[in-house]
């Protein structure tokens, strides 16, 4: 624990020079990300070992708070967490020592530090925290620095909106905390975690943790404000929440899901249905995109969708004594969290390398990038092969598990319990498909072919401090994607914590699906091993033979034009028209109108459909609600202060009566 | 279980051609032709694997990466199929998720290679590629999920074995359906009719074809061959259901599984001479019907 206070303390350091520094570039640079760096790996050393199976830490300080208490408590969903939270948050601090450079003398570049080392150490305080307090305290002063970074463009009006709408969405979400956990201390007297007991009510909690995390999240229908605020953020910012902030919602879900004592099916079934729909809309809203940060910001929603979906199955596992259901189930949706930190954490740093490079985000506009940012492109390609859970990378083994989790599933479940599971695999199969077509569409558009606009012509790759986070996080992706096995062999302490069930059935589980998993990591291996063989032995037969090189084949004719390339909106309309009903994509097309038309246009714009159909309308009609309580707020302090005194006279009358 | 056996895999590796050329045989005897040599697939890999290249300026490595990719995950699922009396190379429990992954895995890069040329052409093919696969690949699991609940197995080779004669007397109309619905992903995944034209080099309505457009030489040969392998790997699925006799002996087995694969050949060819590709947009509803078939099966 000791490593880890260090740590917290050597954030707000961070935090406090950033600020002390703010006129010397160099120094705030140095001061700024080297809080986060140093105070990460110190705390990575504790979070491992106790990750690993250590016994769990605490320490518990008084504090003056009502309900209040400074307790800390470090077990292994704890420590679990903390992993991608440092090493996602140092390597984007790693990044952002160039990335804001762009800004320089333009924008006062404190503030971001600052609040970045703020946002790290409230995540790490968030998942540790063990009392109700101290939690929300935390959660609080989470969103609110995340809220200053995303607004870190606030000349820009699209920035602005994204951020209040952040704000708002995270508000309602806390508000449903509120409750929870009021409830919670109101039946336990004591807002200690540790002394919370499974409650009568445990249903209704359930729902306050689904809408009150799911918000944080991004669960659909909740997930309106993650396609606004991720990509108006810094892109080392984007990173952070997208690949670790966004899971805190996971994990209080299952810190509440430890309090709730036996769990219900109904959860499962309501997990599976809620993980259906974020995983399919998520990925189908991502095609439909051409903004390339909106696009990955979409797929943050569809891999939340695929955890939601593992924690299902493991829930439904737990409610039938179906232990290897549960424990598979489980494992895939805490690896998930894991790994998609990992590809979402790259990819995000990569697109962006490409808006440094290129200044635009529009995926149509670009083209051909492989050959001038070619570290860029690789690890690009390993992100989005992983992202779409294709062997031999990190994103198969946590869906492998879950797959095998509903397959053992409807297998030898009754018939009602196999439904989800059945759900479960159709689900991930289609998401899966969707996720090759978006990804093959992100990676095809952006790094090959030819440019498609001027301009974007020959950028050139960005320098080795924005390209080697993304390195180390490509082979943290090939490196689970092979050694798979011992990762999952080691999640007993992890899995034990989250489902209370007795950790020697876990591990014979484990170690029977670490014996599937290290058949997949040999495949890996070995498929890697022939691609290789076969790309050498096809070099070798090509060293005699005549190679000649011309324009692409087409068709005979005569002055093709890069313009005239497959786009990304081409390439994904007949899926999104497949799946128009869902979509609503609106498409205008102008001037093909007389006989001889001239010039024509075309726009296609898929707007989201629960902000349009549903969220808009819901707000337009409260703020007009509201609009009868408006000539309450004239804005004059005497006024105000009559309210207050009012307010007291009224309380003090109640007291008396 | 017995022991690993390479046969399946040197099985397919040696007749995969073979039976497209039976398909190829089929269509011309219906059409009043004599047809080209049983042989001919294997000349034309031979031949294209002694050609030099053209490249187009503006492919990349990708580009020669995806038919490498492409043969290679098609080896490695076959390495999960059984074949005849002979057990697969590899076998462990959910395979059949990594089966159908590798696949995704040849399509991942075939369809990357095709926007490498930055070909509106290929660009159009890859796209269809993509939109077709959102509906085979459901399809295909829930296929297999039915298989697996029928026969309490996860593995492909236990999984396919434990359809017997006997399953059948009992689950017809389950094997039925779950049989319709991967016939249906067969024709769709080999880019057959009426999914997709093979015979076509130059319309816009083809899928496969197109995407390989700018292909030449020693790539196209491996192209051409990770096809053939493809389609052996999907006709093999469906003879183990559809034909599930064992005598025991592996040779009379094997002797019943090359006799179903001529069998589908044949039917194959049947289907693409006497049916028209169907409009394209009528390919995603077929497609569903395979999703609803398989799904079905689940209920029975």
């Amino acid at each position: 624990m000791t490593a880890l206070l260090i740590s917290l303390l050597i954030f707000g350091a961070g935090a406090a020079a950033s600020l002390a520094f703010a006129k010397r570039e160099r120094w705030l640079r140095i001061f700024g990300a080297g809080g986060i760096i140093l105070g990460s790996v110190l705390g990575l050393v504790p979070a491992i070992g106790v990750a690993l199976g250590a016994p769990p830490q605490s320490l518990r300080v008084a504090w003056d708070v009502p309900y209040g208490s400074l307790y800390l408590r470090l077990d292994a969903l704890s420590a679990f967490f903390l992993l991608p939270t440092f090493l996602i948050s140092a390597l984007a601090a790693l990044y952002g020592t160039e990335y804001l450079e762009a800004y320089c003398g333009r924008k006062a570049l404190a503030p971001p530090w600052f609040f970045l080392n703020v946002l790290t150490a409230s995540m790490a305080v968030v998942v540790l925290a063990n009392n109700a307090v101290l939690f929300l305290m935390a959660w609080e002063t989470m969103a609110l620095s995340s809220f200053f970074l995303v607004t870190f463009e606030s000349e820009e009006e699209s920035t602005r909106q994204a951020g209040w709408m952040y704000l708002v969405a995270s508000h309602i979400g806390t508000a449903f905390l509120f409750v929870l956990f009021v409830l919670l201390g109101k039946s336990n007297g004591s807002l200690d975690f540790d002394r919370f007991s499974p409650a009568s009510n445990a249903g209704v909690l359930f729902v306050l943790a689904l809408v009150g995390f799911g918000a944080k999240a991004g669960f659909v229908p909740l997930h309106v404000w993650l396609p606004e605020a991720h990509p108006a953020a810094p892109s080392h910012v984007s990173a952070v929440m997208s690949a670790v902030m966004i899971k805190t919602g996971i994990y209080g879900l299952l810190r509440i899901l430890i309090f709730l004592g036996p769990v219900h099916a109904w959860w499962g079934w309501t997990l599976c249905i809620v993980g259906l729909s974020s995983g399919i809309l998520g990925v189908l809203l991502a095609l439909a995109q051409h903004d390339l940060k909106r696009l990955l910001a979409y797929h943050s929603v569809e891999n939340i969708g695929i955890i939601a979906l593992g924690l299902g199955v493991g829930i439904v596992g737990l409610s039938v004594d179906e232990p290897f259901v549960a424990v598979a189930g489980f494992a895939g949706a805490l690896l998930h969290v894991l790994n998609h930190a990992i590809f979402k954490g790259l990819l995000f740093l990569d697109a962006g390398n490409i808006v440094h490079a290129t200044h635009t985000r529009e995926i149509d506009h670009l083209g051909g990038l492989l050959r001038c940012m070619p570290g860029t492109g690789v690890t690009f390609l390993i992100g989005a092969a992983a992202i779409s859970g294709l062997p031999p990378l990190n994103g198969f083994v946590s869906e492998f598990l879950i797959y095998l989790a509903s397959l053992k599933g409807s297998v030898s479940l009754g018939a009602s319990s196999s439904v989800p599971m059945l759900a479960t695999i159709s689900g991930l199969a289609l998401i899966g498909a969707l996720a090759v077509a978006c990804f093959t569409k992100a990676f095809g558009i952006v790094f090959l072919g030819h440019p498609r606009c001027e301009g974007a012509g020959h950028p050139e790759d960005v320098n080795l401090a924005m390209l080697v986070p993304g390195f180390l996080l490509a082979a943290g992706c090939v490196l689970i994607g092979l050694l798979g096995s011992s990762v999952v062999r080691s999640m007993g302490p992890l899995i034990s914590t989250a489902t209370g069930l007795p950790s020697i059935l876990i591990s014979r589980d484990l170690i029977e699906m670490g014996n599937s998993v290290a058949r997949v990591g040999q495949f890996g291996a070995l498929l890697t091993g022939v691609v290789a063989l076969l790309s050498l032995a096809r070099s070798k037969t090509f060293g005699r033979r005549q190679i000649s090189t011309a324009p692409t084949w087409d068709c005979g004719y005569a002055s093709p034009s890069p313009r005239m390339q497959y786009t990304a909106s081409s390439f994904a309309q007949p899926l999104t028209e497949s799946f128009g009903m869902l979509l609503q994509t609106r498409e205008v097309l102008t001037g093909l109108e007389p006989l001889f038309p001239q010039r024509a246009e075309f726009h296609s714009h898929t707007d989201d459909p629960y902000r349009r159909y549903f969220f808009q309308p819901l707000f337009q009609s409260v703020s007009r609600a509201m609009a009868s309580l408006r000539p309450l707020q004239q804005g004059r302090v005497q006024l105000y202060v009559l309210y207050i005194v009012v307010t007291l006279l009224v309380l003090l009358l109640w007291q008396l009566a | 279980m017995a022991a690993p056996s390479l046969f399946p895999l040197i099985a397919a590796g040696a007749l995969a051609p073979l039976m497209q050329s039976v398909i190829i045989r089929t269509k011309s005897v219906v059409a009043g032709r004599a047809g080209q040599p049983l042989m001919q697939p294997y000349w034309d890999i031979w031949k294209l694997l002694h050609k030099g290249a053209v490249y187009s300026h503006t492919t990349s490595w990708i580009f020669q990466m995806g038919p490498v990719v492409g043969l290679a995950s098609v080896v490695f699922a076959l390495t999960l199929l059984p074949f005849g009396g002979f057990p697969s190379l590899s076998a462990f429990s959910g395979d059949l998720v990594v089966f159908a992954y590798l696949i995704a895995l040849g399509r991942f890069f075939t369809v990357l290679a095709a926007l490498d040329t930055g070909s509106s052409f290929e660009g159009m093919g890859a796209s269809r590629e993509v939109t077709f696969s959102a509906f085979t690949e459901p399809a295909l699991f829930l296929a297999l999920a039915a298989l697996a609940r029928q026969t309490g197995q996860l593995s492909l080779s236990l999984l396919l074995a434990a359809v017997s004669p006997g399953a059948w007397s009992h689950a017809a109309p389950m094997l039925s359906l779950t049989l319709g619905a991967l016939m249906i992903v067969f024709l769709a995944e080999n880019a057959r009719m009426p999914v997709d034209d093979p015979t076509t080099h130059l319309e816009l309505t083809m899928i496969h074809e197109v995407m390989v457009l700018d292909h030449s030489g020693p790539d196209f040969a491996m192209i051409q061959y990770g096809a053939a392998l493809k389609m052996w790997l999907f006709a093999t699925i469906i003879i183990a259901v559809a034909a599930p006799w064992r005598s025991g002996n592996r040779w009379v087995d094997t002797a019943v599984g090359l006799m179903g694969m001529l069998i589908l050949g044949i039917a194959t060819g049947l289907v693409e001479s006497t049916m028209a590709r169907l409009r394209l947009l009528r390919v995603p509803q077929l497609l569903l019907v395979a999703i609803v078939l398989s799904a079905l099966a689940l209920a029975f």
